[in-house]
């Protein structure tokens, strides 16, 4: 049985154990019904070519792992920006790690989407916004019919919430290839502001298959920051799709630091539903091995007024490969729209491959939109330059890693987290620099 | 301290030194100059370990140790510094931890701790007031936007940091203005001393004003075609490299 019927097979069985009069599950049953028309994405779409799913689908993933796996603190601290004070929804094999969680219902709510979708106190919410953003891709799709668990993030007006809240999502791989399908929602009302750190992280060499699905809601005038760090093992994949709608005024920003795995998909889709709203979209992949990320972002201007800035930088050793593929849309009525968008690659061997795709659809006649893609070698008189002074190949390589990277780490709002993304970049590249950048 | 032996060297296929001999011992200046194109900065490059050119020929021997096959940041190690014509830019890298991952690995090379942060800090604040170099300065991204006369002095700066037994001096007056030249040679000058060696490679005699040398060599198609005092840069100052030519062709 290939992986497609088994999930359609075992919908009915989670069908019945799940609530049937739970308010999502008309949704879910369409959403299996265009799983099932559709089926997994192959290299013959256009927004697939260079994006094959067939090896990662042949694995034998156990869907609803059996058992619960516990977790010391201990062992995965190191997963956590753990140097800072943090809301915390920590998953195990996709169940709630409630030792592990630092949730809240004071003022706003850092819980759990199993608990949203099952109590009518959430149904308001649930009702207004699940799966109102999410597309009807085959993906998307598929995690919407299977959607149970997750992180569930409710930030009423004008506040500000204080702290960051990280999401992580740990597989223990006990029951050989895993199959996840993570549902987050954060709802961030107007004039309201919170930060987000989400990582996957396999615990064990056994494959791992995430098919994650985060629904982001910014109104009028607030400030969603979320920030990805992907650095798994090489036998985990991840299929991140998240989708951003924005009301007037708001801001929202993903960085997506993309540093591991085996295969990842990120499908990052912004809407702009009022004006003066900006938009941001930022990344730095660097990747070695056979590993191999798929950026492809879609910003789609809808009113006047507004602004998208997109920067990818990606690095790319041994035989990794990188996509990106950046569309932008600017409709009719999207006048005085300034959407910016460059990903710039360095090739560091001979194997490595980046394929880079700007996609402009432009409707709109006064708009300011550049986009610009550049691959290229380290800078060879650069390393002279630092190896003269004393700076070993390696170090120097690294140094020149991070200026490249400069940009990108520079927007980071919490301290912490750039420490730890120039920390891992550091430990990737097998250095100590000695300072922070 | 240094010697240069029928040195033949160059890129690819062409051939750029064609047998350099040359000798510093501690204490001298010198000069290297000559018209465009003769293969001075090649001569640079080559002293300090660029790979991309080739030594087909002869031998670089420095303290009694020949360091062609060194790579360049073994050559930093032992003491070898090149001043840059046209300095790098690293945005995201401060001047102040630039300099301090060069001074730390090259201590680490020599099997030395890391220097303590104190001394690290002493050390900026006495070397940046030589040059005349302010605080703000040193926290900006190593080299970016900086002006040509910034760049330079950042360059002495970090010889002045690092304290190499030879310096050479890469076009290092060319951008400068008066003021910035005279600081530049003046941190040169306060660097000097009876163990160290610099060679200075310039278009002309301006810098050596400043910092005066105790041999001139004129370098040209790959040659070191005449050497003198330092009155022979005074005469190519007046007269131009034309009649060098002249003689060589002759």
């Amino acid at each position: 049985m290939d992986l497609k019927e088994k999930l359609l097979s075992s919908f009915l069985v989670f069908e019945n154990k799940v609530d049937i009069d739970s308010p999502i599950h008309d949704v879910r049953n369409e959403a299996i019904k265009v799983f099932e028309e559709k089926g997994f994405p192959s290299k013959k779409e256009e927004a697939w070519k260079y994006t094959s799913l067939n090896k990662i689908l042949k694995e034998d993933y156990s869907l609803f792992p059996k058992q619960e796996n516990a977790i010391e603190y201990k062992d995965v601290k190191k997963y956590f920006i753990h140097d800072i004070d943090s809301y915390k929804i920590v998953f195990i094999d996709g169940k709630y790690s409630s030792h592990l969680s630092e949730t809240t219902h004071d003022g706003i709510d850092v819980c759990l989407m199993s608990v949203a979708l099952s109590k009518p106190k959430y149904s308001l919410i649930i009702k207004n916004y699940f799966n109102k953003a999410a597309t009807t891709d085959s993906l998307p799709a598929l995690n919407t019919a299977f959607a149970q668990e997750g992180a569930y993030i409710h930030i009423p007006k004008n506040k500000v919430v204080d702290k960051p809240i990280q999401i992580i999502n740990f597989s223990t791989g006990n029951e050989a290839a895993t199959m996840l399908q993570p549902r987050n929602l954060v709802v961030a009302e107007e004039n309201s502001q919170v930060q987000i750190i989400e990582r996957h992280q396999s615990l064990t060499e056994n494959a791992v298959l995430t098919n994650s699905v985060t629904e982001i809601f910014a109104d009028n005038r607030a400030i969603v920051d979320y920030y990805k760090i992907q650095n798994d093992h090489n036998n985990a994949s991840l299929i991140d799709n998240t989708f951003i709608k924005q009301k007037r005024e708001s801001i929202a920003s993903v960085h997506t630091f993309s540093f591991g795995g085996k295969l990842t998909r990120n499908n990052l889709n912004y809407y702009q539903n009022g004006e003066r709203i900006d938009s941001i979209l930022k990344g730095v992949t660097i990747l070695g091995d056979k590993q191999h990320v798929d950026h492809n972002t879609l910003v789609h201007h809808i009113e006047p007024n507004c602004e998208s800035h997109q920067d990818y930088k990606g690095i790319f050793g041994d035989s990794a490969t990188g996509v990106f593929n950046g569309k932008i849309i600017v409709e009719k009525e999207a006048q005085k729209t300034n959407a910016f968008q460059s990903n710039n690659n360095i090739l560091i061997s001979d194997k490595a491959a980046i394929n880079t795709k700007p996609q402009l659809e432009i409707f709109a006649d006064d708009v300011k939109c550049s986009h610009g893609c550049t691959i290229g070698q380290l800078d060879e008189s650069a390393m002279f330059y630092m190896r003269s002074r004393g700076i070993p190949e390696k170090e120097a390589k690294a140094l020149l890693m991070y200026a490249f990277s400069n940009n990108v780490l520079n927007s980071v709002k919490i301290p912490e987290v750039k420490q730890r993304i120039t920390k891992i970049i550091a430990n990737k590249l097998g250095v100590n620099i000695g300072f922070d950048l | 301290m240094l010697k240069i032996v029928d040195l033949h060297a160059g890129v690819e296929d062409k051939a750029i030194l064609k047998g350099i001999n040359l000798e510093v011992k501690p204490g001298e200046v010198h000069a290297i100059m000559g018209p465009n194109g003769s293969g001075k900065s090649t001569l640079s490059s080559v002293i300090a370990g660029k790979e991309e050119y080739e030594v087909t020929k002869g031998s670089i021997i420095f303290d009694d140790e020949d360091i062609n096959e060194l790579d360049a940041e073994e050559r930093a190690h032992k003491g070898v510094f090149l001043s840059f014509q046209y300095p790098v830019e690293i945005p995201g890298v401060s001047v102040t931890n630039f300099i301090k991952t060069a001074i730390n690995e090259t201590r680490k090379a020599k099997g030395l701790e890391d220097m303590p942060a104190k001394d690290m800090l002493k050390l900026i604040r006495e070397k940046s007031e030589l040059l005349e170099i302010d605080r703000k300065f040193l926290s900006r991204s190593l080299n970016e936007g900086f002006s040509g006369g910034e760049k330079k002095r950042n360059e002495i700066f970090q010889m002045a940091m690092l304290e190499p037994k030879l310096a050479i001096l890469d076009e290092t007056d060319s951008g400068l203005d008066i003021d910035a030249l005279r600081i530049v040679a003046n941190g040169v000058n306060k660097l000097k001393s009876e163990d160290n060696a610099v060679i200075v490679i310039t278009h002309y005699q301006r810098l050596l004003d400043h910092i005066v040398p105790d041999f001139v060599h004129v370098l040209y198609n790959g040659k070191i075609v005449k050497s003198g005092g330092k009155e022979l840069a005074h005469e190519l100052e007046e007269k131009g490299y034309d009649w060098i030519k002249e003689e060589v062709n002759a």
